[in-house]
């Protein structure tokens, strides 16, 4: 059951093959079985669990389920679940029991899927090995000596292992497609303001948003038309209809224009993921794509153009725990400053209080026009680049890391190493369009991923693409060894 | 740019955030290293470009002024780490 497809899932429960029931109940299995060695879940809901799956059996026994009505899911830790902890990856909100529910878990719900747990992730979302968790670092189950990449490494170490058959993610810099790449997994990051904001703990508002990953294009599709679409809530939210991604998978891709930055292809790409893209490029051309090489002159500058704007957003929205309200409270406090300090000294761990004194600092007075305003106007530069290549091109095809997953521990010291990981990926961020990984094949057994980025709201054209690609291929059908 | 540890202090500071003594000169040297990287951007020719804040061209939606919310009082304040009587407790600000 682990192994197959969300529409496969489908059929099964509407056939009577298994019963939503006795799903959650093998994932809930397999966790026990196989998540000592990963710990991709931080909570893993028994209860309540059952009880969605109850309910959804009796929904598809009364003929009304949706698609996804009785599919497990593991929801990344940084959507608020109602009476279910949520504690972001960090010690601040170890004890936090959100009130609400985020929308998109709200939407999920609706539709009929059974949250299995909550998954692990880095502190507050900042991290790209999953090593910055209050809860441990979580392990690639390709080679357990290995990151997953972060900060969904919760997410993608769950479905890579068979442990959810999909969740959800977020994506601030590259969250979702990082860690999916060196999973050997499927994941879209959509547009910005296509999935609702509202119960995602916030960590740079501007670039934050919602996604999903799965072992397919398909799988993605059918989630992300679940979570999609306006949301009065976010005040960032898009106003504009979801398109029915399901509908487009199959369209065929003849005259598709790819444009392949050359950027993206300089020095620092590992050899061994080059050739992977680039083989993928050729199979992409065979379907009917065509080619050309295209520059986005400015992305070497997305890097620090992030590590401005990101930190500041960061060391604004963390400035709410402040161990009143809600959060860890440090004891034996005696004025309030002293209560502020302690608390976020002892709450946020060492990259979320290097990024909120980052932050803090760009801007602080005097600064504020060489770093953040700077940056800002970078961020433009960065955006004009994808608007000129999108005359030209439907869509850019780069690598989406420069290599396959690291060892554990490898970059923890040297926080600008950590932070490269993520040169591929931060650039649809900033500027705000959608942008996918998917497998392209292998180096020394390690899973490499491809990346798509499309134009405003083309979620639908980069699932058709993939789609294609791997109803051709098959990197997203292999497993990990140990967890087939 | 290098950031001395006073200046690392001072930022904490700022920020509310307390740091132990022996985190002070580490922190100082890994957040120069990251505005090092940042400095990059100074290579940047920015003369005649706006500012980017956001990425969609989109104004603020207004929404009716009207009460849409419930008041949860009590579920709020029953995650919060001390409360009496309805209030949230910190120590004595007024002497």
């Amino acid at each position: 059951m682990h192994t197959l497809s969300i529409k496969a899932l489908a059929v099964g429960l509407r056939s009577k093959k298994f019963s939503a029931r006795e799903l959650a109940a093998h994932f809930l299995k397999r966790i026990e079985a196989h998540d000592g060695k990963l710990n991709s879940y931080v909570t893993v809901c028994a209860d309540s669990a059952l009880k969605e799956a109850d309910a959804a059996d009796a929904r598809l026994a009364r003929g009304e389920g949706e698609p996804l009505t009785g599919i497990p899911l593991a929801h990344k830790d940084i959507f608020c679940t109602q009476g279910v902890k949520t504690a972001c990856g960090s010690r601040m909100l170890d004890k936090f029991v959100a009130p609400y529910d985020a929308t998109i878990v709200a939407r999920l719900k609706r539709a009929g899927m059974v949250m299995r747990g909550k998954a692990n992730m880095d502190e507050f979302a900042m991290g790209s090995s999953n090593e910055t968790s209050w809860y441990g670092p979580v392990k690639n189950p390709w080679d357990p000596t290995r990151v997953p990449g972060g900060s969904s490494g919760g997410s993608v170490a769950a479905v890579a292992a068979g442990l959810a058959p999909v969740a959800t993610g977020t994506d601030t810099g590259g969250s979702i497609r990082q860690p999916a790449a060196l999973t050997n997994l499927t994941g879209i990051k959509p547009t910005y303001g296509r999935v609702s904001r509202y119960g995602m703990i916030a960590f740079a508002s501007s670039l934050d948003q919602a996604g999903v990953l799965g072992r397919s294009a398909e799988d993605c599709a059918s989630v992300l038309e679940a979570m999609a679409g306006f949301d009065p809530m976010d005040s960032t939210s898009v106003d504009r209809p979801v398109d029915n991604y399901a509908a487009a998978l199959d369209k065929p891709i003849e005259g598709l224009r790819i444009g392949l930055p050359k950027e993206y292809f300089a020095e620092g790409l590992a050899p061994g993921a080059r050739d992977c893209v680039m083989n993928a490029v050729k199979k992409l051309q065979e379907l009917g794509a065509t080619v050309q090489e295209i520059s986005l002159p400015n992305s070497p500058l997305s890097v620090p153009t992030y590590y401005v704007v990101a930190p500041a957003e960061a060391s604004s929205n963390l400035a709410r725990f402040d161990g009143v309200r809600y959060g860890h409270r440090a004891e034996g406090v005696k004025t309030l400053e002293e209560l502020y300090k302690r608390s976020r000294g002892e709450g946020f761990g060492a990259e979320v209080q290097r990024r909120i004194m980052i932050g803090t600092y760009v801007l602080s007075h005097g600064y504020y026009d060489a770093y953040y305003l700077k940056a800002q106007k970078v961020r433009r530069l960065i955006y004009d680049d994808f608007k000129r290549a999108f005359q030209s091109v439907d869509l850019v095809l780069g690598p989406t890391a420069t290599d396959v997953a690291f060892k554990l521990g490898a970059k923890t010291d040297d926080p600008v190493a950590m932070y490269l990981n993520d040169i591929y990926t931060i650039a649809a961020n900033l500027a705000g369009i959608p942008a996918m990984s998917l497998p392209c094949g292998f180096v020394d057994g390690l899973p490499v991923g491809m990346q798509l980025m499309g134009n405003y709201f083309d979620e639908s054209r980069l699932l058709n693409v993939a789609h294609r690609y791997q109803q051709a291929t098959d990197w997203h059908t292999k497993l990990p060894k140990g967890f087939e | 740019m290098s950031l001395s540890a006073d200046q690392v202090r001072q930022v904490a500071h700022l920020a509310r955030l307390e740091l132990k003594s022996e985190q002070v000169e580490h922190y100082a040297r890994q957040l120069s290293n990251i505005l090092d990287m940042v400095g990059q951007l100074s290579q940047a020719q920015t003369a005649e470009v706006s500012p980017m804040a956001h990425p969609l061209d989109m104004v603020q939606r207004l929404r009716p002024d009207a009460i849409a919310e419930e008041n949860r009082r009590e579920a709020f304040q029953s995650i919060a780490p001390a409360v009496q009587d309805g209030l949230y407790l910190v120590p004595k600000v007024i002497e």
